[in-house]
């Protein structure tokens, strides 16, 4: 924590800052490249949104930031800069210490999170014993307050319920009590209310953005979801295909995308103001690891593609843009429209 | 011999429909439907909007008679499927097909793709063997899958492709209606939008009649011509799709659909957030008089004790709520009729969007 204070008064800005993080797993088939140079930041306080369609590392870079993936089939290289240590290079004990104290994440499906056979109350005290020298009676009385803290009426009754006892939406609001309950610096979500109706949806996004605020916890929001990400986030990063392809202030984005995928993405929402059958879409799929196309890898899919395409695009940074795409200053890409 | 007979222009009908589970004697009696009516035109895409728990699950599966109503009954054209017995029921409902949210559940791992395919007709016994091969191929490239895929496993391949096979599969019999329960919740919003344009595009092309089910506002609202919306079993709201979902008479509709997260800045910032408390009550023991009540943001004292009629408001229009006239007239008042509000939005956003 001593270390931590000083780097953030030393005048770093970056809460967490990943430079050049690659990683690779192994399967029956040997190694593969499964994020490539991925370089993204987020501030204190800020709620970053990282979107992106399933299989484009979206969620591997979340579980490499709290090094959850199995240390033998997997290879981790670049930097993830926080509180002033590497966490790619830092010893397991050190992890322990800092995931669920520092960094903290909610998972997109509640019911696996939670351990069947613990009531909630006890599996939110666990975390918090885990951390701070406190006898039972304490935790438990924390553990009920962070109950009460995320809306559950009767918080003392609820602590002795077992998960299988919770709707979807009580569920996830026990996983967001455990993963505020010490406070953390930085909270990564990795769609936490996909599984959930649109108005519980409302309910929870506005219950972590209202936590968040108060205890100054940084977000991490990954989602497939543009609407979330433009009325909850300052900025937000689009992979594709392990690579970060766009990132900026989401008010930016949203306004003029620069990257044929995320303006791609923007149009594939439903509206119904479009008529029936046009809605325009993307062609074909994310392509599979093992057989990434040469160049650019939005390529294949890309109405825009021509003849620069085909070399390697690296990223630009244009203040406080980023873009992943030789010929983003000549295209004139659909911006949202109601 | 049960081939649908057309009255007049009606597909689908539900008439006073009831559909239970449970035990009413051991107090766990569910009414997942209760009383709902309305019909669907031959061509017409019906949309059903509800959160989980709403019964509009159960509505779909009665719809096409893997269920049986408790109450009130269904319509197919103008004959009654739960008049027929078992074997002719099977017969019959092979014109009317389900597709269902998760593709994943919906193939078995040890079949092809094509012999998935294949099955509904196999077990019809259409054709020979060499003919339903040939038809499970012509789907197949209906729904713009790759014949090289026909012989994959469904582990071989992607969600949004065993989701086009799953409707492959159901378009194997010939089928006149089709429920959608969820098809593309489970998707991809690039693969979500392709999909959407295929159902539109098989429509068109195959004259069917859709009840296209979901919990999204944004899809219903795009694909279909009219939307009903669902709460605890009853219809609180339908009409047709767009005045539906751009000037909504009933205090859920609306809460729906600020629920819906906004991509446009402009629309975001003009529209009102209404964040409903709660969740959908016990079904055991639904709230008394309108069963939005324990939940509504406008809810006075005759909610608690008096069941909203669902009435006419607009030509077209039926809402059930104690209210409805009240919020029409502010709707009016500010000048946000019936098909103004998207005027209205996208006027917004010119002017503040940077060309």
């Amino acid at each position: 924590m001593q270390q931590l204070a000083e780097s953030m008064t030393a005048g770093q800005d970056a809460l967490l800052d990943i430079q050049n993080l690659t990683l690779s797993l192994r399967d029956q088939q040997g190694w593969v490249e499964v994020l490539n140079n991925i370089s993204l930041s987020v501030k204190p306080k800020e709620i970053l949104g990282v979107v992106g369609e399933s299989g484009c590392g979206k969620s591997m870079t979340a579980l490499s930031i709290l090094r959850l993936l199995p240390p033998r089939d997997s290879r981790l290289g670049g930097k993830i800069m926080f509180g002033g240590q590497n966490l790619v290079s830092c010893p397991e004990s050190q992890m322990n210490r800092i995931r669920g104290r520092h960094i903290s994440m909610i998972f997109q499906e509640p019911m696996s999170a939670l351990d069947p056979v613990f009531t909630v109350g006890y599996q939110i005290e666990e975390t918090l014993r885990r951390h701070f020298k406190l006898d039972r009676r304490e935790a438990a009385e924390r553990a009920v307050a962070a109950l009460d803290s995320v809306g559950i009426a009767s918080p003392r009754h609820v602590a002795a319920l077992y998960p299988m006892n919770l709707s979807g939406g009580m569920r996830q609001r026990v996983m967001i009590a455990m993963a505020l309950v010490c406070e953390p610096r930085l909270l990564i979500a990795d769609e936490p209310t996909t599984a959930l109706d649109v108005t519980i949806q409302a309910q929870i996004m506005d219950l972590l953005l209202g936590l968040a605020d108060r205890t100054g916890t940084a977000i991490m929001f990954i989602t497939h979801n543009l609407g979330l990400v433009a009325q909850s986030c300052h900025r937000m990063v689009t992979m594709y295909a392990g690579q970060v392809v766009e990132s900026g202030p989401v008010k930016d984005v949203i306004a003029g995308p620069r990257h044929p995928y995320t303006a791609g993405l923007l149009q594939s929402i439903p509206d119904s103001n479009r008529p029936r059958g046009t809605l325009p879409s993307i062609a074909g799929r994310v392509p599979s690891l093992r057989h990434m196309p040469k160049g650019c890898r939005f390529g294949p899919r890309c109405t825009f593609s021509a003849q620069p395409c085909g070399l390697s695009q690296s990223i630009e940074n244009t203040g406080r843009r980023e873009v992943r795409c030789n010929r983003w200053e000549e295209l004139e890409l659909e911006r949202v429209e109601a | 011999m049960n081939e649908v007979v057309s009255s007049g222009q009606t597909a689908l009908k539900a008439d006073n429909l009831h559909v239970s589970f449970g035990n009413a004697r051991r107090g766990s009696l569910i009414r997942a439907v209760d009383g709902v009516s309305f019909s669907v035109r031959k061509g017409e895409i019906f949309g059903v909007i509800g959160e989980s728990g709403s019964g509009k699950s159960t509505l779909g599966r009665c719809l096409v008679g893997l269920l049986s109503p408790s109450g009130g009954g269904v319509l197919h054209g103008d004959v009654d499927p739960f008049k027929f017995s078992r074997r002719e029921l099977n017969r019959h409902r092979r014109k009317y097909q389900i597709v269902s949210q998760d593709p994943n559940a919906a193939f078995d791992p040890r079949m092809t793709i094509l012999q998935s395919v294949c099955e509904p007709a196999d077990i019809a016994g259409e054709g020979t063997k060499a003919e339903r091969r040939k038809k499970a191929f012509a789907m197949l490239d209906r729904v713009a899958l790759s014949p090289e895929l026909a012989n994959r496993y469904p582990h071989e391949i992607s969600g949004g492709q065993k989701q086009r096979a799953n409707i492959a599969r159901a378009l194997m019999l010939d089928p006149t209606v089709i429920v959608c329960d969820e098809v593309v919740a489970a998707l991809d919003v690039s693969i979500q939008a392709d999909m959407l344009n295929l159902f539109s595009r098989l429509q068109e092309q195959l004259g069917l009649t859709y009840v296209f089910i979901s919990h999204d506002l944004r899809v219903v609202s795009h694909i279909s011509d009219r939307v009903a919306v669902m709460y605890f079993g009853k219809i609180v709201e339908f009409g047709p799709a767009h005045a539906v979902i751009d000037t909504p008479l009933h205090p859920y509709t609306e809460a729906l659909r600020s629920a819906e997260p906004e991509v446009n800045p402009a629309a975001a910032e003009a529209r009102q957030r209404i964040i409903l408390q709660g969740e959908i009550p016990s079904a055991i023991s639904p709230p008394s008089g309108c069963r939005f009540h324990t939940r509504c943001p406008r809810v006075r004292d005759i909610c608690r004790t008096q069941e909203p009629q669902q009435r006419e408001l607009l030509p077209g229009r039926h809402v059930a709520c104690h209210f409805a006239e009240e919020m029409l007239g502010e709707k009016e008042r500010r000048g946000l009729g019936p098909a103004g509000r998207n005027g209205a939005d996208r006027g917004a956003a010119a002017t503040q969007m940077p060309t």
